[in-house]
């Protein structure tokens, strides 16, 4: 037995899943200040009607670091920045208190310039003036050389609760937001734990000794306790669950557009042959932009209450949502409406839904039947233009060989899965405007906690070997070691695997079940003078994206 | 609530490495040139930075080549499908600015271009096609009377540029660079100073081995920036070569990232392009940032190398006053143009310009005669004679944009009269039709 469990905006969703079939759903609305109790009173719901010993493991998507960001609700952080030559640093101050200091490592992570002990010693006073007791300490390139980051750490550690290096989160370039990443990291570093704290008493209480898995933006899990290191990684995982939720419902191996039709938004993802498509850098939330590993994914404001307004005699649907539909008492009318007036949606007062159409269609100059099929065909146009422009967008995004440039791969979607509520009636528009075949699944409304549910772990790492300066770094897992000068692809691979499993296993995965490859590598001669001095090899793995599981006989054409 | 960079100018960046492609495995034109600096524009964050766009190349085409190169046997044996993506990389910059996208663009591509002259056998100073030339030509197409300033700032002479517009008013060329007495390719003197229809408007800047920031900025100060005040160019490129910086392994110079973004906030250029440099660690990553952030006006005065020592790096007073007088000389020179041009052309129908020309790279060599007539309606149909130690003798005949009817005919007639008997190859460079024959 698999648990999944999403934290939706205004209602929590909760599955049981068995060999492949839906045992057992649950919908229970949330309370968002008080989210652990939301979650755990769904789960106790869900729980009371099964054998607790049956569970395998649960995997929650919770908004618990999503809110706290968004809402404000984070503990001060101090941050110890060295920036280094390049950028001015004034826009990198993120933190209650900031303190730059000097030293310096270059882009191969060469030490160039040694910390100053001092200035670490008056940032420690100034944080404990302050009661700061969450730190993070960021140096430019540290992917590179990380050690400027642990000398800190080490300094830190006796004075502070929690301290969050840079290195650790992700390895890849972008100094800017990696100190994002870090600060929002520290930030939320105690709120989750709290919640992580509930939950394990929780389970102790009664009895459950399955793995608790979170979701994480990039469509995976991470274990509880590794989301308590790193918790910024647990941030915005609802799109990714409704993602995974259309894959595991309907699946394909062909490039695909994903859509997620709700209430307030459309949610908008990408498979190419069935992959998915991740975000190049990390996921934005509020101002920050972070190295958070995610799923492509874009939302926009259109959905069954939209507020719909005319203005210059043309229909414009969203992007705000100002209550439920006119039929169900709302302000304004909605798509929703359209649909009920259409008689197409059994819900809600459909004398009003047609007093609503019949404002619009004096303004529109048209029939209620030609108002409400314009506005649902209106729909269907955003959301065409809006998939054009991302596709345009991610078919030229930056490359940096000859071979991709001329060769690299384009998405072009052969088909369409979504879910949603006004997914069903969008479908023959939506089938008409893109000329691409239309899937929906039956099990839509629990669609995310079923992708939450399937959802397993995942990680990436990055390594670079310099047989030049002798030494192979994976920023992630803090390795740094000596290589030899004849250290070659083949062997920069074998490790780059070796260490990825080692991460996923401290991530929770189970040693058989972890399925690695290597999504980038390259090698460069390094030439001086007229001579090969090295090699620098650069390699990515990760583990494949995918789905513990699939979930039977479920679609509907 | 963080405090958000922006970009004070839009500025488009075309940033292809070509991380496949080297002339060889040990060229210092190698697939590793870009990497360090990639690295430094990656963790500097510059793709975040509102109004900062990247772009990928265009690629250009065979007929993009042929406005500007006569290319022998012809285009397709000459080029590699970098050479055609590193011209279409300047090409998309440039469209980028007059389309209106954004206010500047830099095109940091490779293989570079300023040593491509018209006639090309093979590669020289690791150059085939000269990528700003075969840029401006395109755009020319649908801006005739596009008023051009390209001032090179690489280290070696750009010989190529000054080749390609010689006799052309309307692009001005000024080169500064390492003195052809010390460095390849040994040409770029004051008194290469341009055809008969365009004297004065290609304008070198020979400077001392040693010559430093100090330097640098005097002689843009003094000579280029009074001179585009009075010529008022529509557009501004600068032939970014960063060879000129002091950790540079094939020059002697001593500029440095400071100095670059100095250079290009003063100078206000509409486009960069990459040109030389093969100091890829320690000068790459940071004069290329550095000229970013000046184009985009953005705070560039922390950019510096790791290694940076402004004592060390101070210019000797001698070179100082050298750089005076030079650039005094050269300022005289080109407000007496017309003058001194009156001088040249006195009398005369045609003016020849004989010359041989080194392929470094290539290990070839070649004689060439290009003839120039004097026109008094145009700038003159102009022909070119040359031989190449490869076993290829070729004459190339160009009609310029604003040629006149009977230099158009005239252009026609020796591209009919012409016998093959002679020659191995025979070109026709129709610019006013837009069209290449060959035969």
């Amino acid at each position: 037995m698999i648990v999944g469990l999403d934290v939706g905006g205004t209602n929590i969703d909760a599955v049981i899943i068995e060999k492949g079939n839906i045992i057992d759903t649950i919908k229970r609305p949330v309370n968002h200040e008080h989210l652990f109790e939301s979650i755990w009173t769904a789960l106790e719901e869900l729980f009371s009607r099964h054998d607790k010993e049956n569970i395998e493991r649960i995997n929650l998507s919770t908004t618990v670091s999503t809110n706290a960001i968004v809402e404000n609700k984070t503990s001060p952080v101090g941050m110890i920045i060295q920036n280094g030559p390049g950028l001015p640093n004034d826009y990198l101050a993120c933190g209650d208190e900031n303190v730059f200091i000097s030293g310096y490592v270059d882009h191969r992570g060469k030490l160039v310039k040694d910390l100053d002990q001092k200035e670490i010693d008056k940032a420690i006073e100034l944080f404990k003036e302050r009661n700061i007791d969450s730190c993070a300490v960021v140096t430019k390139f540290c992917t590179r050389n990380f050690s400027h980051e642990l000398k800190i750490k080490e300094l830190l550690e006796k004075h502070f609760s929690s301290i969050t290096m840079g290195h650790n989160l992700s390895g890849k370039l972008n100094f800017p937001r990696r100190v994002f990443t870090s600060y929002l990291n520290a930030a939320i570093y105690h709120t989750f734990k709290n919640f992580s704290n509930d939950i394990k008493k929780s389970m102790e209480r009664e009895g459950i000794g399955a793995p608790l898995y979170i979701l994480k933006a990039d469509g995976g899990t991470t274990s509880l306790s590794a989301a308590q290191e790193r918790p910024v990684e647990t941030i915005l995982s609802g799109p990714a669950a409704s993602f995974m939720g259309i894959n595991a419902l309907l699946h394909t191996d062909k490039d695909a557009l994903l859509l997620d039709i709700g209430g307030t938004t459309t949610d908008i993802f990408f498979l190419a042959d069935g992959l998915p498509l991740f975000e190049p850098l990390g996921i934005e939330i509020g101002s920050y932009k972070t190295l958070v590993r995610a799923l492509y994914s874009h939302s926009i404001g259109l959905g069954g209450d939209s507020s719909i307004e005319i203005t210059n005699g043309r229909l414009k649907i969203g992007p705000n949502r100002e209550g439920p539909p006119y039929a169900l008492g709302g302000p304004k009318a909605t798509p929703t409406d359209a649909l009920i007036a259409l008689d197409k949606m059994k819900i809600g007062n459909r004398e009003k839904a047609i007093e609503a159409m019949k404002l619009l269609s004096k303004e529109l100059n048209l029939s209620i039947k030609d108002t409400a099929q314009k506005i649902l065909d209106t729909m269907g146009d955003m959301i065409k233009n809006e998939v054009d422009r991302l596709l345009a967008q991610i078919n030229s995004k930056p490359v940096y060989t000859v071979k991709e440039l001329l060769y690299g791969k384009k998405i072009k979607p052969q088909l369409i899965n979504m879910i949603g509520g006004p997914a069903k009636f969008m479908q023959p528009i939506l089938e008409k405007k893109f000329n691409l075949p239309c899937y929906f699944p039956k099990h839509y409304h629990v669609a995310n906690a079923i992708g939450a549910a399937l959802a397993k772990i995942t990680t990436d790492i990055t390594l670079i070997a310099d047989t030049s300066q002798g030494i192979l770094s994976v920023p992630e897992m803090g390795v740094y070691e000596k290589i030899n000068r004849n250290y070659g692809l083949d062997s920069a691979r074998q490790r780059a695997i070796e260490i990825l499993i080692e991460r996923a296993v401290s991530l929770g995965a189970a040693k058989d079940e972890i399925e690695t490859e290597i999504i980038e590598e390259s090698v460069f001669n390094m030439v001086r003078g007229f001579f090969t001095s090295g090699k620098n090899i650069r390699i990515k793995a990760q583990i494949k994206p995918g789905l513990i599981g699939e979930v039977k006989g479920d679609k509907n054409d | 609530m963080i405090k958000m960079i922006k970009a004070k100018n839009k500025l488009g960046l075309v940033f292809f490495p070509a991380f496949d492609w080297a002339i060889s495995s040990t060229h210092p034109e190698r697939e590793e040139r870009l990497l360090y600096t990639q690295d430094q524009i990656f963790e500097e964050g510059i793709e975040d930075i509102e109004g900062i766009y990247f772009y990928n190349p265009a690629i250009a085409t065979e007929k993009d080549i042929q406005r500007v190169h006569f290319c022998v046997p012809d285009v397709k044996s000459r080029l590699t499908k970098s050479h055609f993506i590193s011209a279409g990389g300047a090409i998309k910059a440039f469209e980028a600015v007059m389309d209106g996208d954004v206010d500047k663009a830099f095109a940091l591509v490779r293989p570079p271009g300023h040593h491509a002259q018209r006639v090309v056998y093979g590669d020289r100073g690791f150059c085939i096609v000269n990528i700003e030339a075969v840029m401006i030509e395109r755009i020319r197409q649908q801006n005739k009377d596009l008023r051009v300033a390209i001032v090179d700032t690489d280290c070696h002479h750009g010989d190529g540029t000054q080749d390609i517009y010689w006799n052309d008013k309307n692009t001005l060329f000024i080169s500064f660079h390492q003195d052809g007495r010390t460095l390849y390719p040994g040409t770029g003197f004051l008194d290469e100073f341009g055809g008969p229809s365009a004297y004065g408007y290609n304008i070198n800047i020979p400077l001392p081995p040693g010559t430093g920031e100090e330097g640098f900025l005097y002689v843009l100060d003094n000579v280029v920036l009074p001179i585009l005040d009075e010529y008022k160019p529509d557009i501004i490129i600068n032939s970014a070569g960063q060879d000129n910086h002091y950790t540079d392994p094939l020059t002697n110079m001593n500029f440095t990232a400071q100095g670059y973004a100095k250079l290009n906030d003063k100078l206000n250029p509409h486009m960069a392009i990459l040109e030389g440099g093969y100091s890829i660690e320690g000068a790459l990553p940071y004069i290329n940032l550095g000229i970013i952030l000046a184009m985009a006006g953005i705070d560039y005065s922390h950019v510096k190398e790791p290694d940076y020592d402004k004592d060390k790096l101070k210019q000797p007073s001698d070179i100082t006053e050298y750089i005076k007088k030079l650039s005094h000389m050269i300022y005289k020179r080109w407000q007496n143009r017309e003058k001194l041009r009156a001088d040249i052309v006195k009398g005369k129908d045609n003016i020849q310009r004989a010359r041989q020309i080194y392929y470094d790279t290539d290990g070839i060599l070649e004689n060439q005669t290009q003839n120039f007539k004097i026109c008094k309606k145009c700038s003159g149909v102009n022909t070119i004679d040359s031989q190449s130690d490869t076993g290829y003798h070729i004459f190339a005949i160009t009609i310029p944009m604003d040629a006149c009817s009977d230099c158009l005919d005239q252009g026609y007639k020796l591209y009919q009269d012409t016998s093959k008997f002679h020659y191995t190859n025979i070109y026709l460079q129709d610019r006013v039709n837009d069209v290449y024959y060959s035969k």
